[in-house]
């Protein structure tokens, strides 16, 4: 197929410009990224339908080639209207986040953050030493002497944390009873 | 057969409702069922024995089979076949299993309620393993083996509050699941070499097969069974699993689960044990194996472990003598496997008793037992027995077959290894045996014994906390029972497996086949076994009685702590990685996507073959180069933009410039809407941004600009050149060159676009109006909190100039009343109302000229718009560029006369305007179907009607009008959000911050209200 050369850089310009400002904080330049970059891809498709034709109104005595190929239009007459409501979306976004924080930027997330700055991946559930069990009677009273049979395993302080389920803290104030 | 395991998993889906009306007795019923399927096998007998074992299904002398189609695409069928081996395993399966639930009837206390998910588990494991052996389809092989790797690890975690348990489930899981997936690569694998999943035709083909690959794939085959048979280096999981119940340790990880991966090395062996890695993966992992498995079990002191040690010794037994591939390893393979089923499960049972009734396992407490409860000793020393190998069992029985055929296969080596290691085999075998003999003297010893602890002194008689009734020592008893009676009776079990064993050859051709019998005469092999006896008691005599805690294995040679430092070392790694690139800041994390998404394309690019287009055009006319200049410098200021309405408004010119470039291509449909669409986006800017102060500026400044810069061209770089090669790869015609007879043959219709979007392809039409409304809804419920569409009050309720007057006179400067007062003076309510809500607004936001022209071309172009929509069929428009247009007109009212003149001029809630809309689109998709059409067939109704003339309606306009509808409704919903709603607030807003002095919203709200 034949390449439009003009096309093609104006369609490079607008992506790169929207990927520098997607990539800022304040929402209102990502959202013009964003803007950007979908008509970067406008014209994408715009190109996949080739040089340019005669619009495509069927008139007599044309030939199928003749036409500026429909189907990426089509494609095209649905993203931009898409794109339209996206915008409005994210303006509305844009507008809550300033009424309910002041703020119109992208906020970094503290979660993640704590997530970064934890060291290891220290799971006792995983990585606790645990001695071996001798029975799976452990949790029932002893017939003989009529007190709890109790495993060897004894929780450490820092194990008896929310990761352990209810049951597990149920034997635990068992075992501690006795 | 399908029918067997239909109503076998749908038992166990029904066992937790029936535990919850019946309670414990419910094993008695499983245990009936599972009764039932080794009846129900036993009728197979006949058919199978007589049938060729090799023969493909379908041929008339073929091992039963029934197949029926499943994915016929990927060749994937429900194929299952009952042939000698699967037979065996099949008895073994559902007998133990029978076996089993009995004895689960009594282990589990009456009232425990935790029981019934336990038992549909185990009862469908039952099942699942079925399946398992009767698949003839590697597909359904795999699913039926990660079904069993599932049930374990639930059954493993049984007693889910104790961390030992739920880890030992978690790591059996992994382990197996691991060598699971390279079992799936290499089954995948070697059905697409074999072209066919069907594992008796693979077989059937299997001299052909050969090969790098084949090998490879049996070697990933292997590491499953291996993983799954819990041979070194994955055997480190079966002793932690011995944190599950005891029936689940005898049944899984004694008699059934665990054998399957000897089963797959059983089942692949006719045809694969001369691929190049099998015998020494096979060999080497199974000495290896049985040598540490017996070696540990002589260390412990807890009787289970000892037990499941000894099951790691005794699987690698299995996996050598089954993966030998030969007539004789085949027939003594698949004794050995029927009799550690027997003895081992067997055994473990009685240490289920045992820890019931008394609480521990612990051999160095256990004490008297032995004189105590005489019926379970008799019952161990049988299947202790039987495990050491002693006449007259059936242990001893399989065990000579087993040493035979490793004998002979020392004395026939093959001619491509070496003689030495048929020897290093055999010998090995033996030590191993003689260990075999010592743990299982120091199991009943353990077990049993009265001791004396270190003093000398006799340790208590360990007390029985009541006395294990028949039912609990029937399945312990019938199994040790079953161990003698085929010892001594062993025809029916040699007549059972030799056909399995016809599948291979004899080590050597003057070699006879051995069999099945307590008595050989005096051969070298009974040699061997007194050899083994006299070591093994030997042994146990100096070391077997050894109470120290058993001192660790160095850190480098165990595998389980190598597998525990594998996996932190995991988690680590994922951490650490995760802290690099997801450390909080939300660009960052794009900034790596993207990176990514530039990188790898580039990297594509760059090191492999391209086309690049032949045909390269500068542009098609200057006036595109004009167009494409304003559209870059629209970009590029929209960057540099220090406000946020001018960096608005350049983008706008990139918009407006790709208008006209869709124009001079020749898409006057594409042109038209976007011009329409970008008016709309930029007063929706207006509206939405008002609040927000005018200056783009940040708290926290972007650093990084040059990454960014230098990412952005990067990425427009290589997506220019991923298009210019998508471009010059092109060689397919469009399908779109149907496309114009279609439209105006069957769409009925000229503008093909139009067609396209309401006929050819109306099903993404419809799709994306519904993404519109969905939209629209999410806009207005952003803004409206509690409900949108409220009823203001009605026209004649406002006061004349009440709307947008934010501030009291007092609250103003001198000079700004001055201004305010002119602007006054222009827009007296005593003039003539041009609009009908015209006079709420304030007088110094009225614009009687705006108001003049909105009322001279409101209703035109609303007509312009049902125009567009009409015509748009056959002429550039349609309902997207109607609704816009419709849209638009709303606009001008509201920005000329305020929130009530909107509410004035389409008093319609904006979700029924979408809700009819999407309706009317609807209708039109199922119209045709009441007619026998298809889903929105287009068709045409004839008018003539007197004055108008005669007229063609197509249907497909009338989906057109539902997306008019929608559009209309979107922009409506915009508007009283972003327009409207935040009018309100930020009223209330200046009213409230006028009271107490601050004027920054004050501000910014009037300067965008002009």
């Amino acid at each position: 197929m034949t390449l439009n050369l003009t096309l093609l850089v104006v369609m490079g310009v607008m992506m790169a410009v929207g990927i520098y400002l997607l990539l800022e904080r304040s929402l209102t330049r990502v959202l013009l990224g964003i803007i950007l970059i979908s008509n970067g891809v406008n014209l994408l498709i715009l190109q996949s339908a080739g040089r340019a034709g005669e619009s495509p109104l069927v008139r007599d005595g044309m030939d199928a080639e003749e036409y500026l190929d429909p189907m990426p239009q089509a494609l095209l007459l649905t993203a931009i209207v898409i794109a339209f409501a996206l915008v409005s979306f994210m303006l509305a976004l844009i507008y809550r986040s300033w009424v309910l924080a002041r703020q119109d930027e992208v906020a970094d997330d503290e979660e993640d953050r704590r997530v970064a700055e934890a060291v290891g991946a220290y799971d006792p559930e995983e990585d606790a030493e645990v001695s071996t069990e001798t029975s799976e009677f452990i949790d029932e009273l002893d017939p003989n002497t009529g007190k709890l049979r109790t495993s060897e395993y004894v929780p450490e302080p820092e194990q008896d944390t929310a990761d352990e389920g209810p049951a597990s803290k149920q034997a635990e104030q068992k075992e501690g009873r006795k | 057969m399908v029918v067997v395991l239909a109503v076998l998993f749908s038992v166990s889906i029904a066992t937790p409702w029936i535990f919850s009306r019946l309670g414990r007795p419910t094993f008695y019923l499983l245990a009936a069922i599972l009764m039932a399927a080794f009846v129900w096998t036993l009728s197979y007998i006949p058919a199978v024995l007589e049938a060729e074992q090799g023969a493909a299904s379908g041929q008339p002398n073929a091992p039963p089979a029934e197949i029926f189609e499943w994915i016929p695409q990927l060749g994937v069928e429900l194929a299952f076949r009952m042939d000698a081996l699967a037979l065996a395993l099949c008895l073994l399966i559902s007998g133990v299993g029978a076996a089993v639930m009995l004895y689960c009837a009594r282990y589990f206390p009456p009232a425990e309620t935790a029981a019934g998910p336990f038992a549909a588990q185990l009862f469908s494991f039952a099942a699942a393993m079925l399946g398992l052996v009767l698949s003839d389809d590697l597909v359904m092989l795999f699913i039926f083996w990660e079904l069993t790797t599932i049930l374990s690890f639930l059954l493993i975690g049984y007693s889910a509050h104790r961390v030992f348990a739920r880890r030992s489930a978690i790591q059996a899981l992994i382990v197996t699941t691991l060598g699971g997936l390279a079992m799936l690569v290499g089954l995948l694998w070697i059905g697409q070499l074999a072209g066919s999943y069907r594992i008796s035709e693979i077989m059937a083909a299997a001299d052909t097969l050969t090969g790098v690959a084949v090998d490879i794939a049996m070697v990933l085959i292997l590491l499953g069974a291996i993983s799954k048979s819990a041979l070194v280096p994955f055997h480190f999981w079966l002793p932690a699993a011995m944190a599950a119940p005891t029936p689940v340790s005898a049944y899984l990880h004694a008699a059934a689960m665990v054998k399957a991966g000897v089963y797959l090395v059983a089942r692949f062996a006719p045809g694969f044990h001369d691929s190049t890695f099998w015998l020494p993966l096979v060999l080497g992992l199974g000495l290896a194996t049985m040598i540490v498995g017996a070696y540990r079990a002589l260390r412990q002191t807890d009787i289970k472990l000892v037990l499941a040690y000894g099951t790691v010794s005794q699987l690698g037994f299995l996996m050598m003598v089954n993966g030998l591939g030969t007539e004789d390893a085949a027939l003594a393979g698949a004794a050995m496997l029927l009799a550690h089923g027997l003895f081992k499960a067997a055994l473990f049972m009685v240490v289920g008793i045992i820890d019931h009734e008394t609480g521990t396992r612990d051999l160095r407490v256990l004490s008297g037992i032995g004189r105590a409860q005489k019926p379970l000793l008799v019952i161990s020393v049988i299947a202790a027995a039987s495990m050491a190998g002693l006449p007259p069992l059936f242990g001893f029985v399989a065990k000579e077959v087993v040493f035979e055929s490793f004998y002979s296969y020392a004395l026939h080596p093959a001619d491509t290894v070496s003689p030495v290691w048929g020897w290093v085999v055999m010998v090995g075998v033996v030590i191993a045996s003689a260990l075999t003999v010592a743990y299982s003297a120091r199991f009943l010893w353990g077990a049993f014994a009265a001791k004396t602890d270190d003093d000398g002194a006799a340790l208590p008689a360990t007390a029985f906390r009541g006395t294990p009734d028949a039912v609990f020592l029937a399945s312990p008893a019938v199994l040790a029972g079953l161990t003698v009676l085929l010892a001594l009776v062993p025809g029916p079990v040699q007549a059972l497996i030799e056909p399995f064993a016809t599948l291979f050859d004899p080590v050597a051709p003057e070699v006879h086949p051995t069999y099945l019998a307590l008595w050989h005469g005096f051969t070298p092999v009974l040699g061997l076994s007194v050899l083994t006896w006299a070591l093994g008691l030997g042994l146990f005599w100096l070391r077997g009685r050894v109470t120290s805690e058993a001192r660790a294995v160095p850190a480098a040679l165990d595998a389980e702590r190598m597998y525990r430092a594998t996996i932190r070392t995991l988690d680590d790694v994922a951490v650490w990685l995760t802290s690099k690139t997801q450390r909080g800041s939300l660009g960052w994390y794009l900034f790596i996507i993207l990176l990514v998404a530039t990188a790898a394309p580039a990297g594509v690019i760059a090191f492999s073959g391209q086309v690049w287009p032949g045909e390269v055009i500068v542009a098609e006319q200057p006036m595109q180069i004009v167009l494409a200049l304003i559209i870059i410098s629209g970009g590029l200021g929209a960057v540099w933009a220090p406000k946020r309405f001018m960096a608005v408004l350049m983008v706008s010119l990139c918009g407006w410039g790709i208008a006209g470039i869709f124009a001079l291509q020749g898409a006057p449909d594409l042109a038209l809407t976007l011009l329409l669409v970008e008016s709309i986006v930029l007063v929706v800017f207006v509206l939405a941004l008002r609040s927000l102060p005018s200056g783009i500026w940040t708290q926290n400044p972007t650093r990084f600009r040059v990454g960014r810069a230098l990412l952005g061209a990067a990425f427009g770089l290589v997506i220019m050149c991923a298009t210019a090669i998508a471009m010059g790869s092109r060689i397919h015609e469009p399908i779109s060159l149907e496309y114009p007879w279609m439209a105006y043959e069957v769409g009925h219709g000229r503008n093909i676009v139009n067609v396209t979007l309401v006929d050819i392809r109306v099903w993404d039409t419809f799709g994306e109006i519904t993404v519109l409304a969905a939209a629209a809804t999410g806009v207005a419920s952003l803004i409206f909190v509690k409900r949108r569409d409220v009823q203001r009050r009605q026209l004649h309720e406002v006061p004349t100039g009440s709307v947008g007057r934010v501030l009291s006179d007092k609250a103003l400067s001198p000079n700004q009343i001055k201004e305010v007062e002119v602007a006054r003076s222009f827009a007296t309510v005593a003039r003539e109302a041009w609009l009908v809500a015209g006079r709420t607004l304030a007088p110094e936001h009225r614009s009687i000229i705006f108001e003049v022209v909105t009322r001279l071309i409101f209703h035109a172009i609303v007509l312009l718009s049902v125009y567009l929509l009409l015509a748009g069929h056959n002429t550039p428009g349609g309902g997207f560029a109607g609704g816009l247009l419709a849209g638009l007109a709303f606009v001008l009212r509201y920005l000329a006369g305020g929130r009530y003149e909107l509410e004035a001029a389409i008093p319609f809630s904006a979700g029924a305007l979408m809700g009819w809309g999407l309706a009317v689109a609807c209708f039109t998709g199922v119209l045709p179907l009441i007619f026998g059409g298809q889903a929105f067939q287009s068709f045409i109704v004839d008018l003539a009607i007197p004055v108008i003339g005669e007229h063609h309606l197509v249907s497909s306009v009338l989906f057109d009008v539902g997306v008019y509808l929608v559009v209309v409704g979107l922009i409506v919903d915009v508007l009283r959000s972003l327009g409207s709603e935040i009018d309100v607030r930020s009223e209330q807003e200046n009213r409230r911050s006028s009271t107490l002095g601050h004027g920054i919203h004050a501000e910014t709200s009037m300067g965008v209200a002009r």
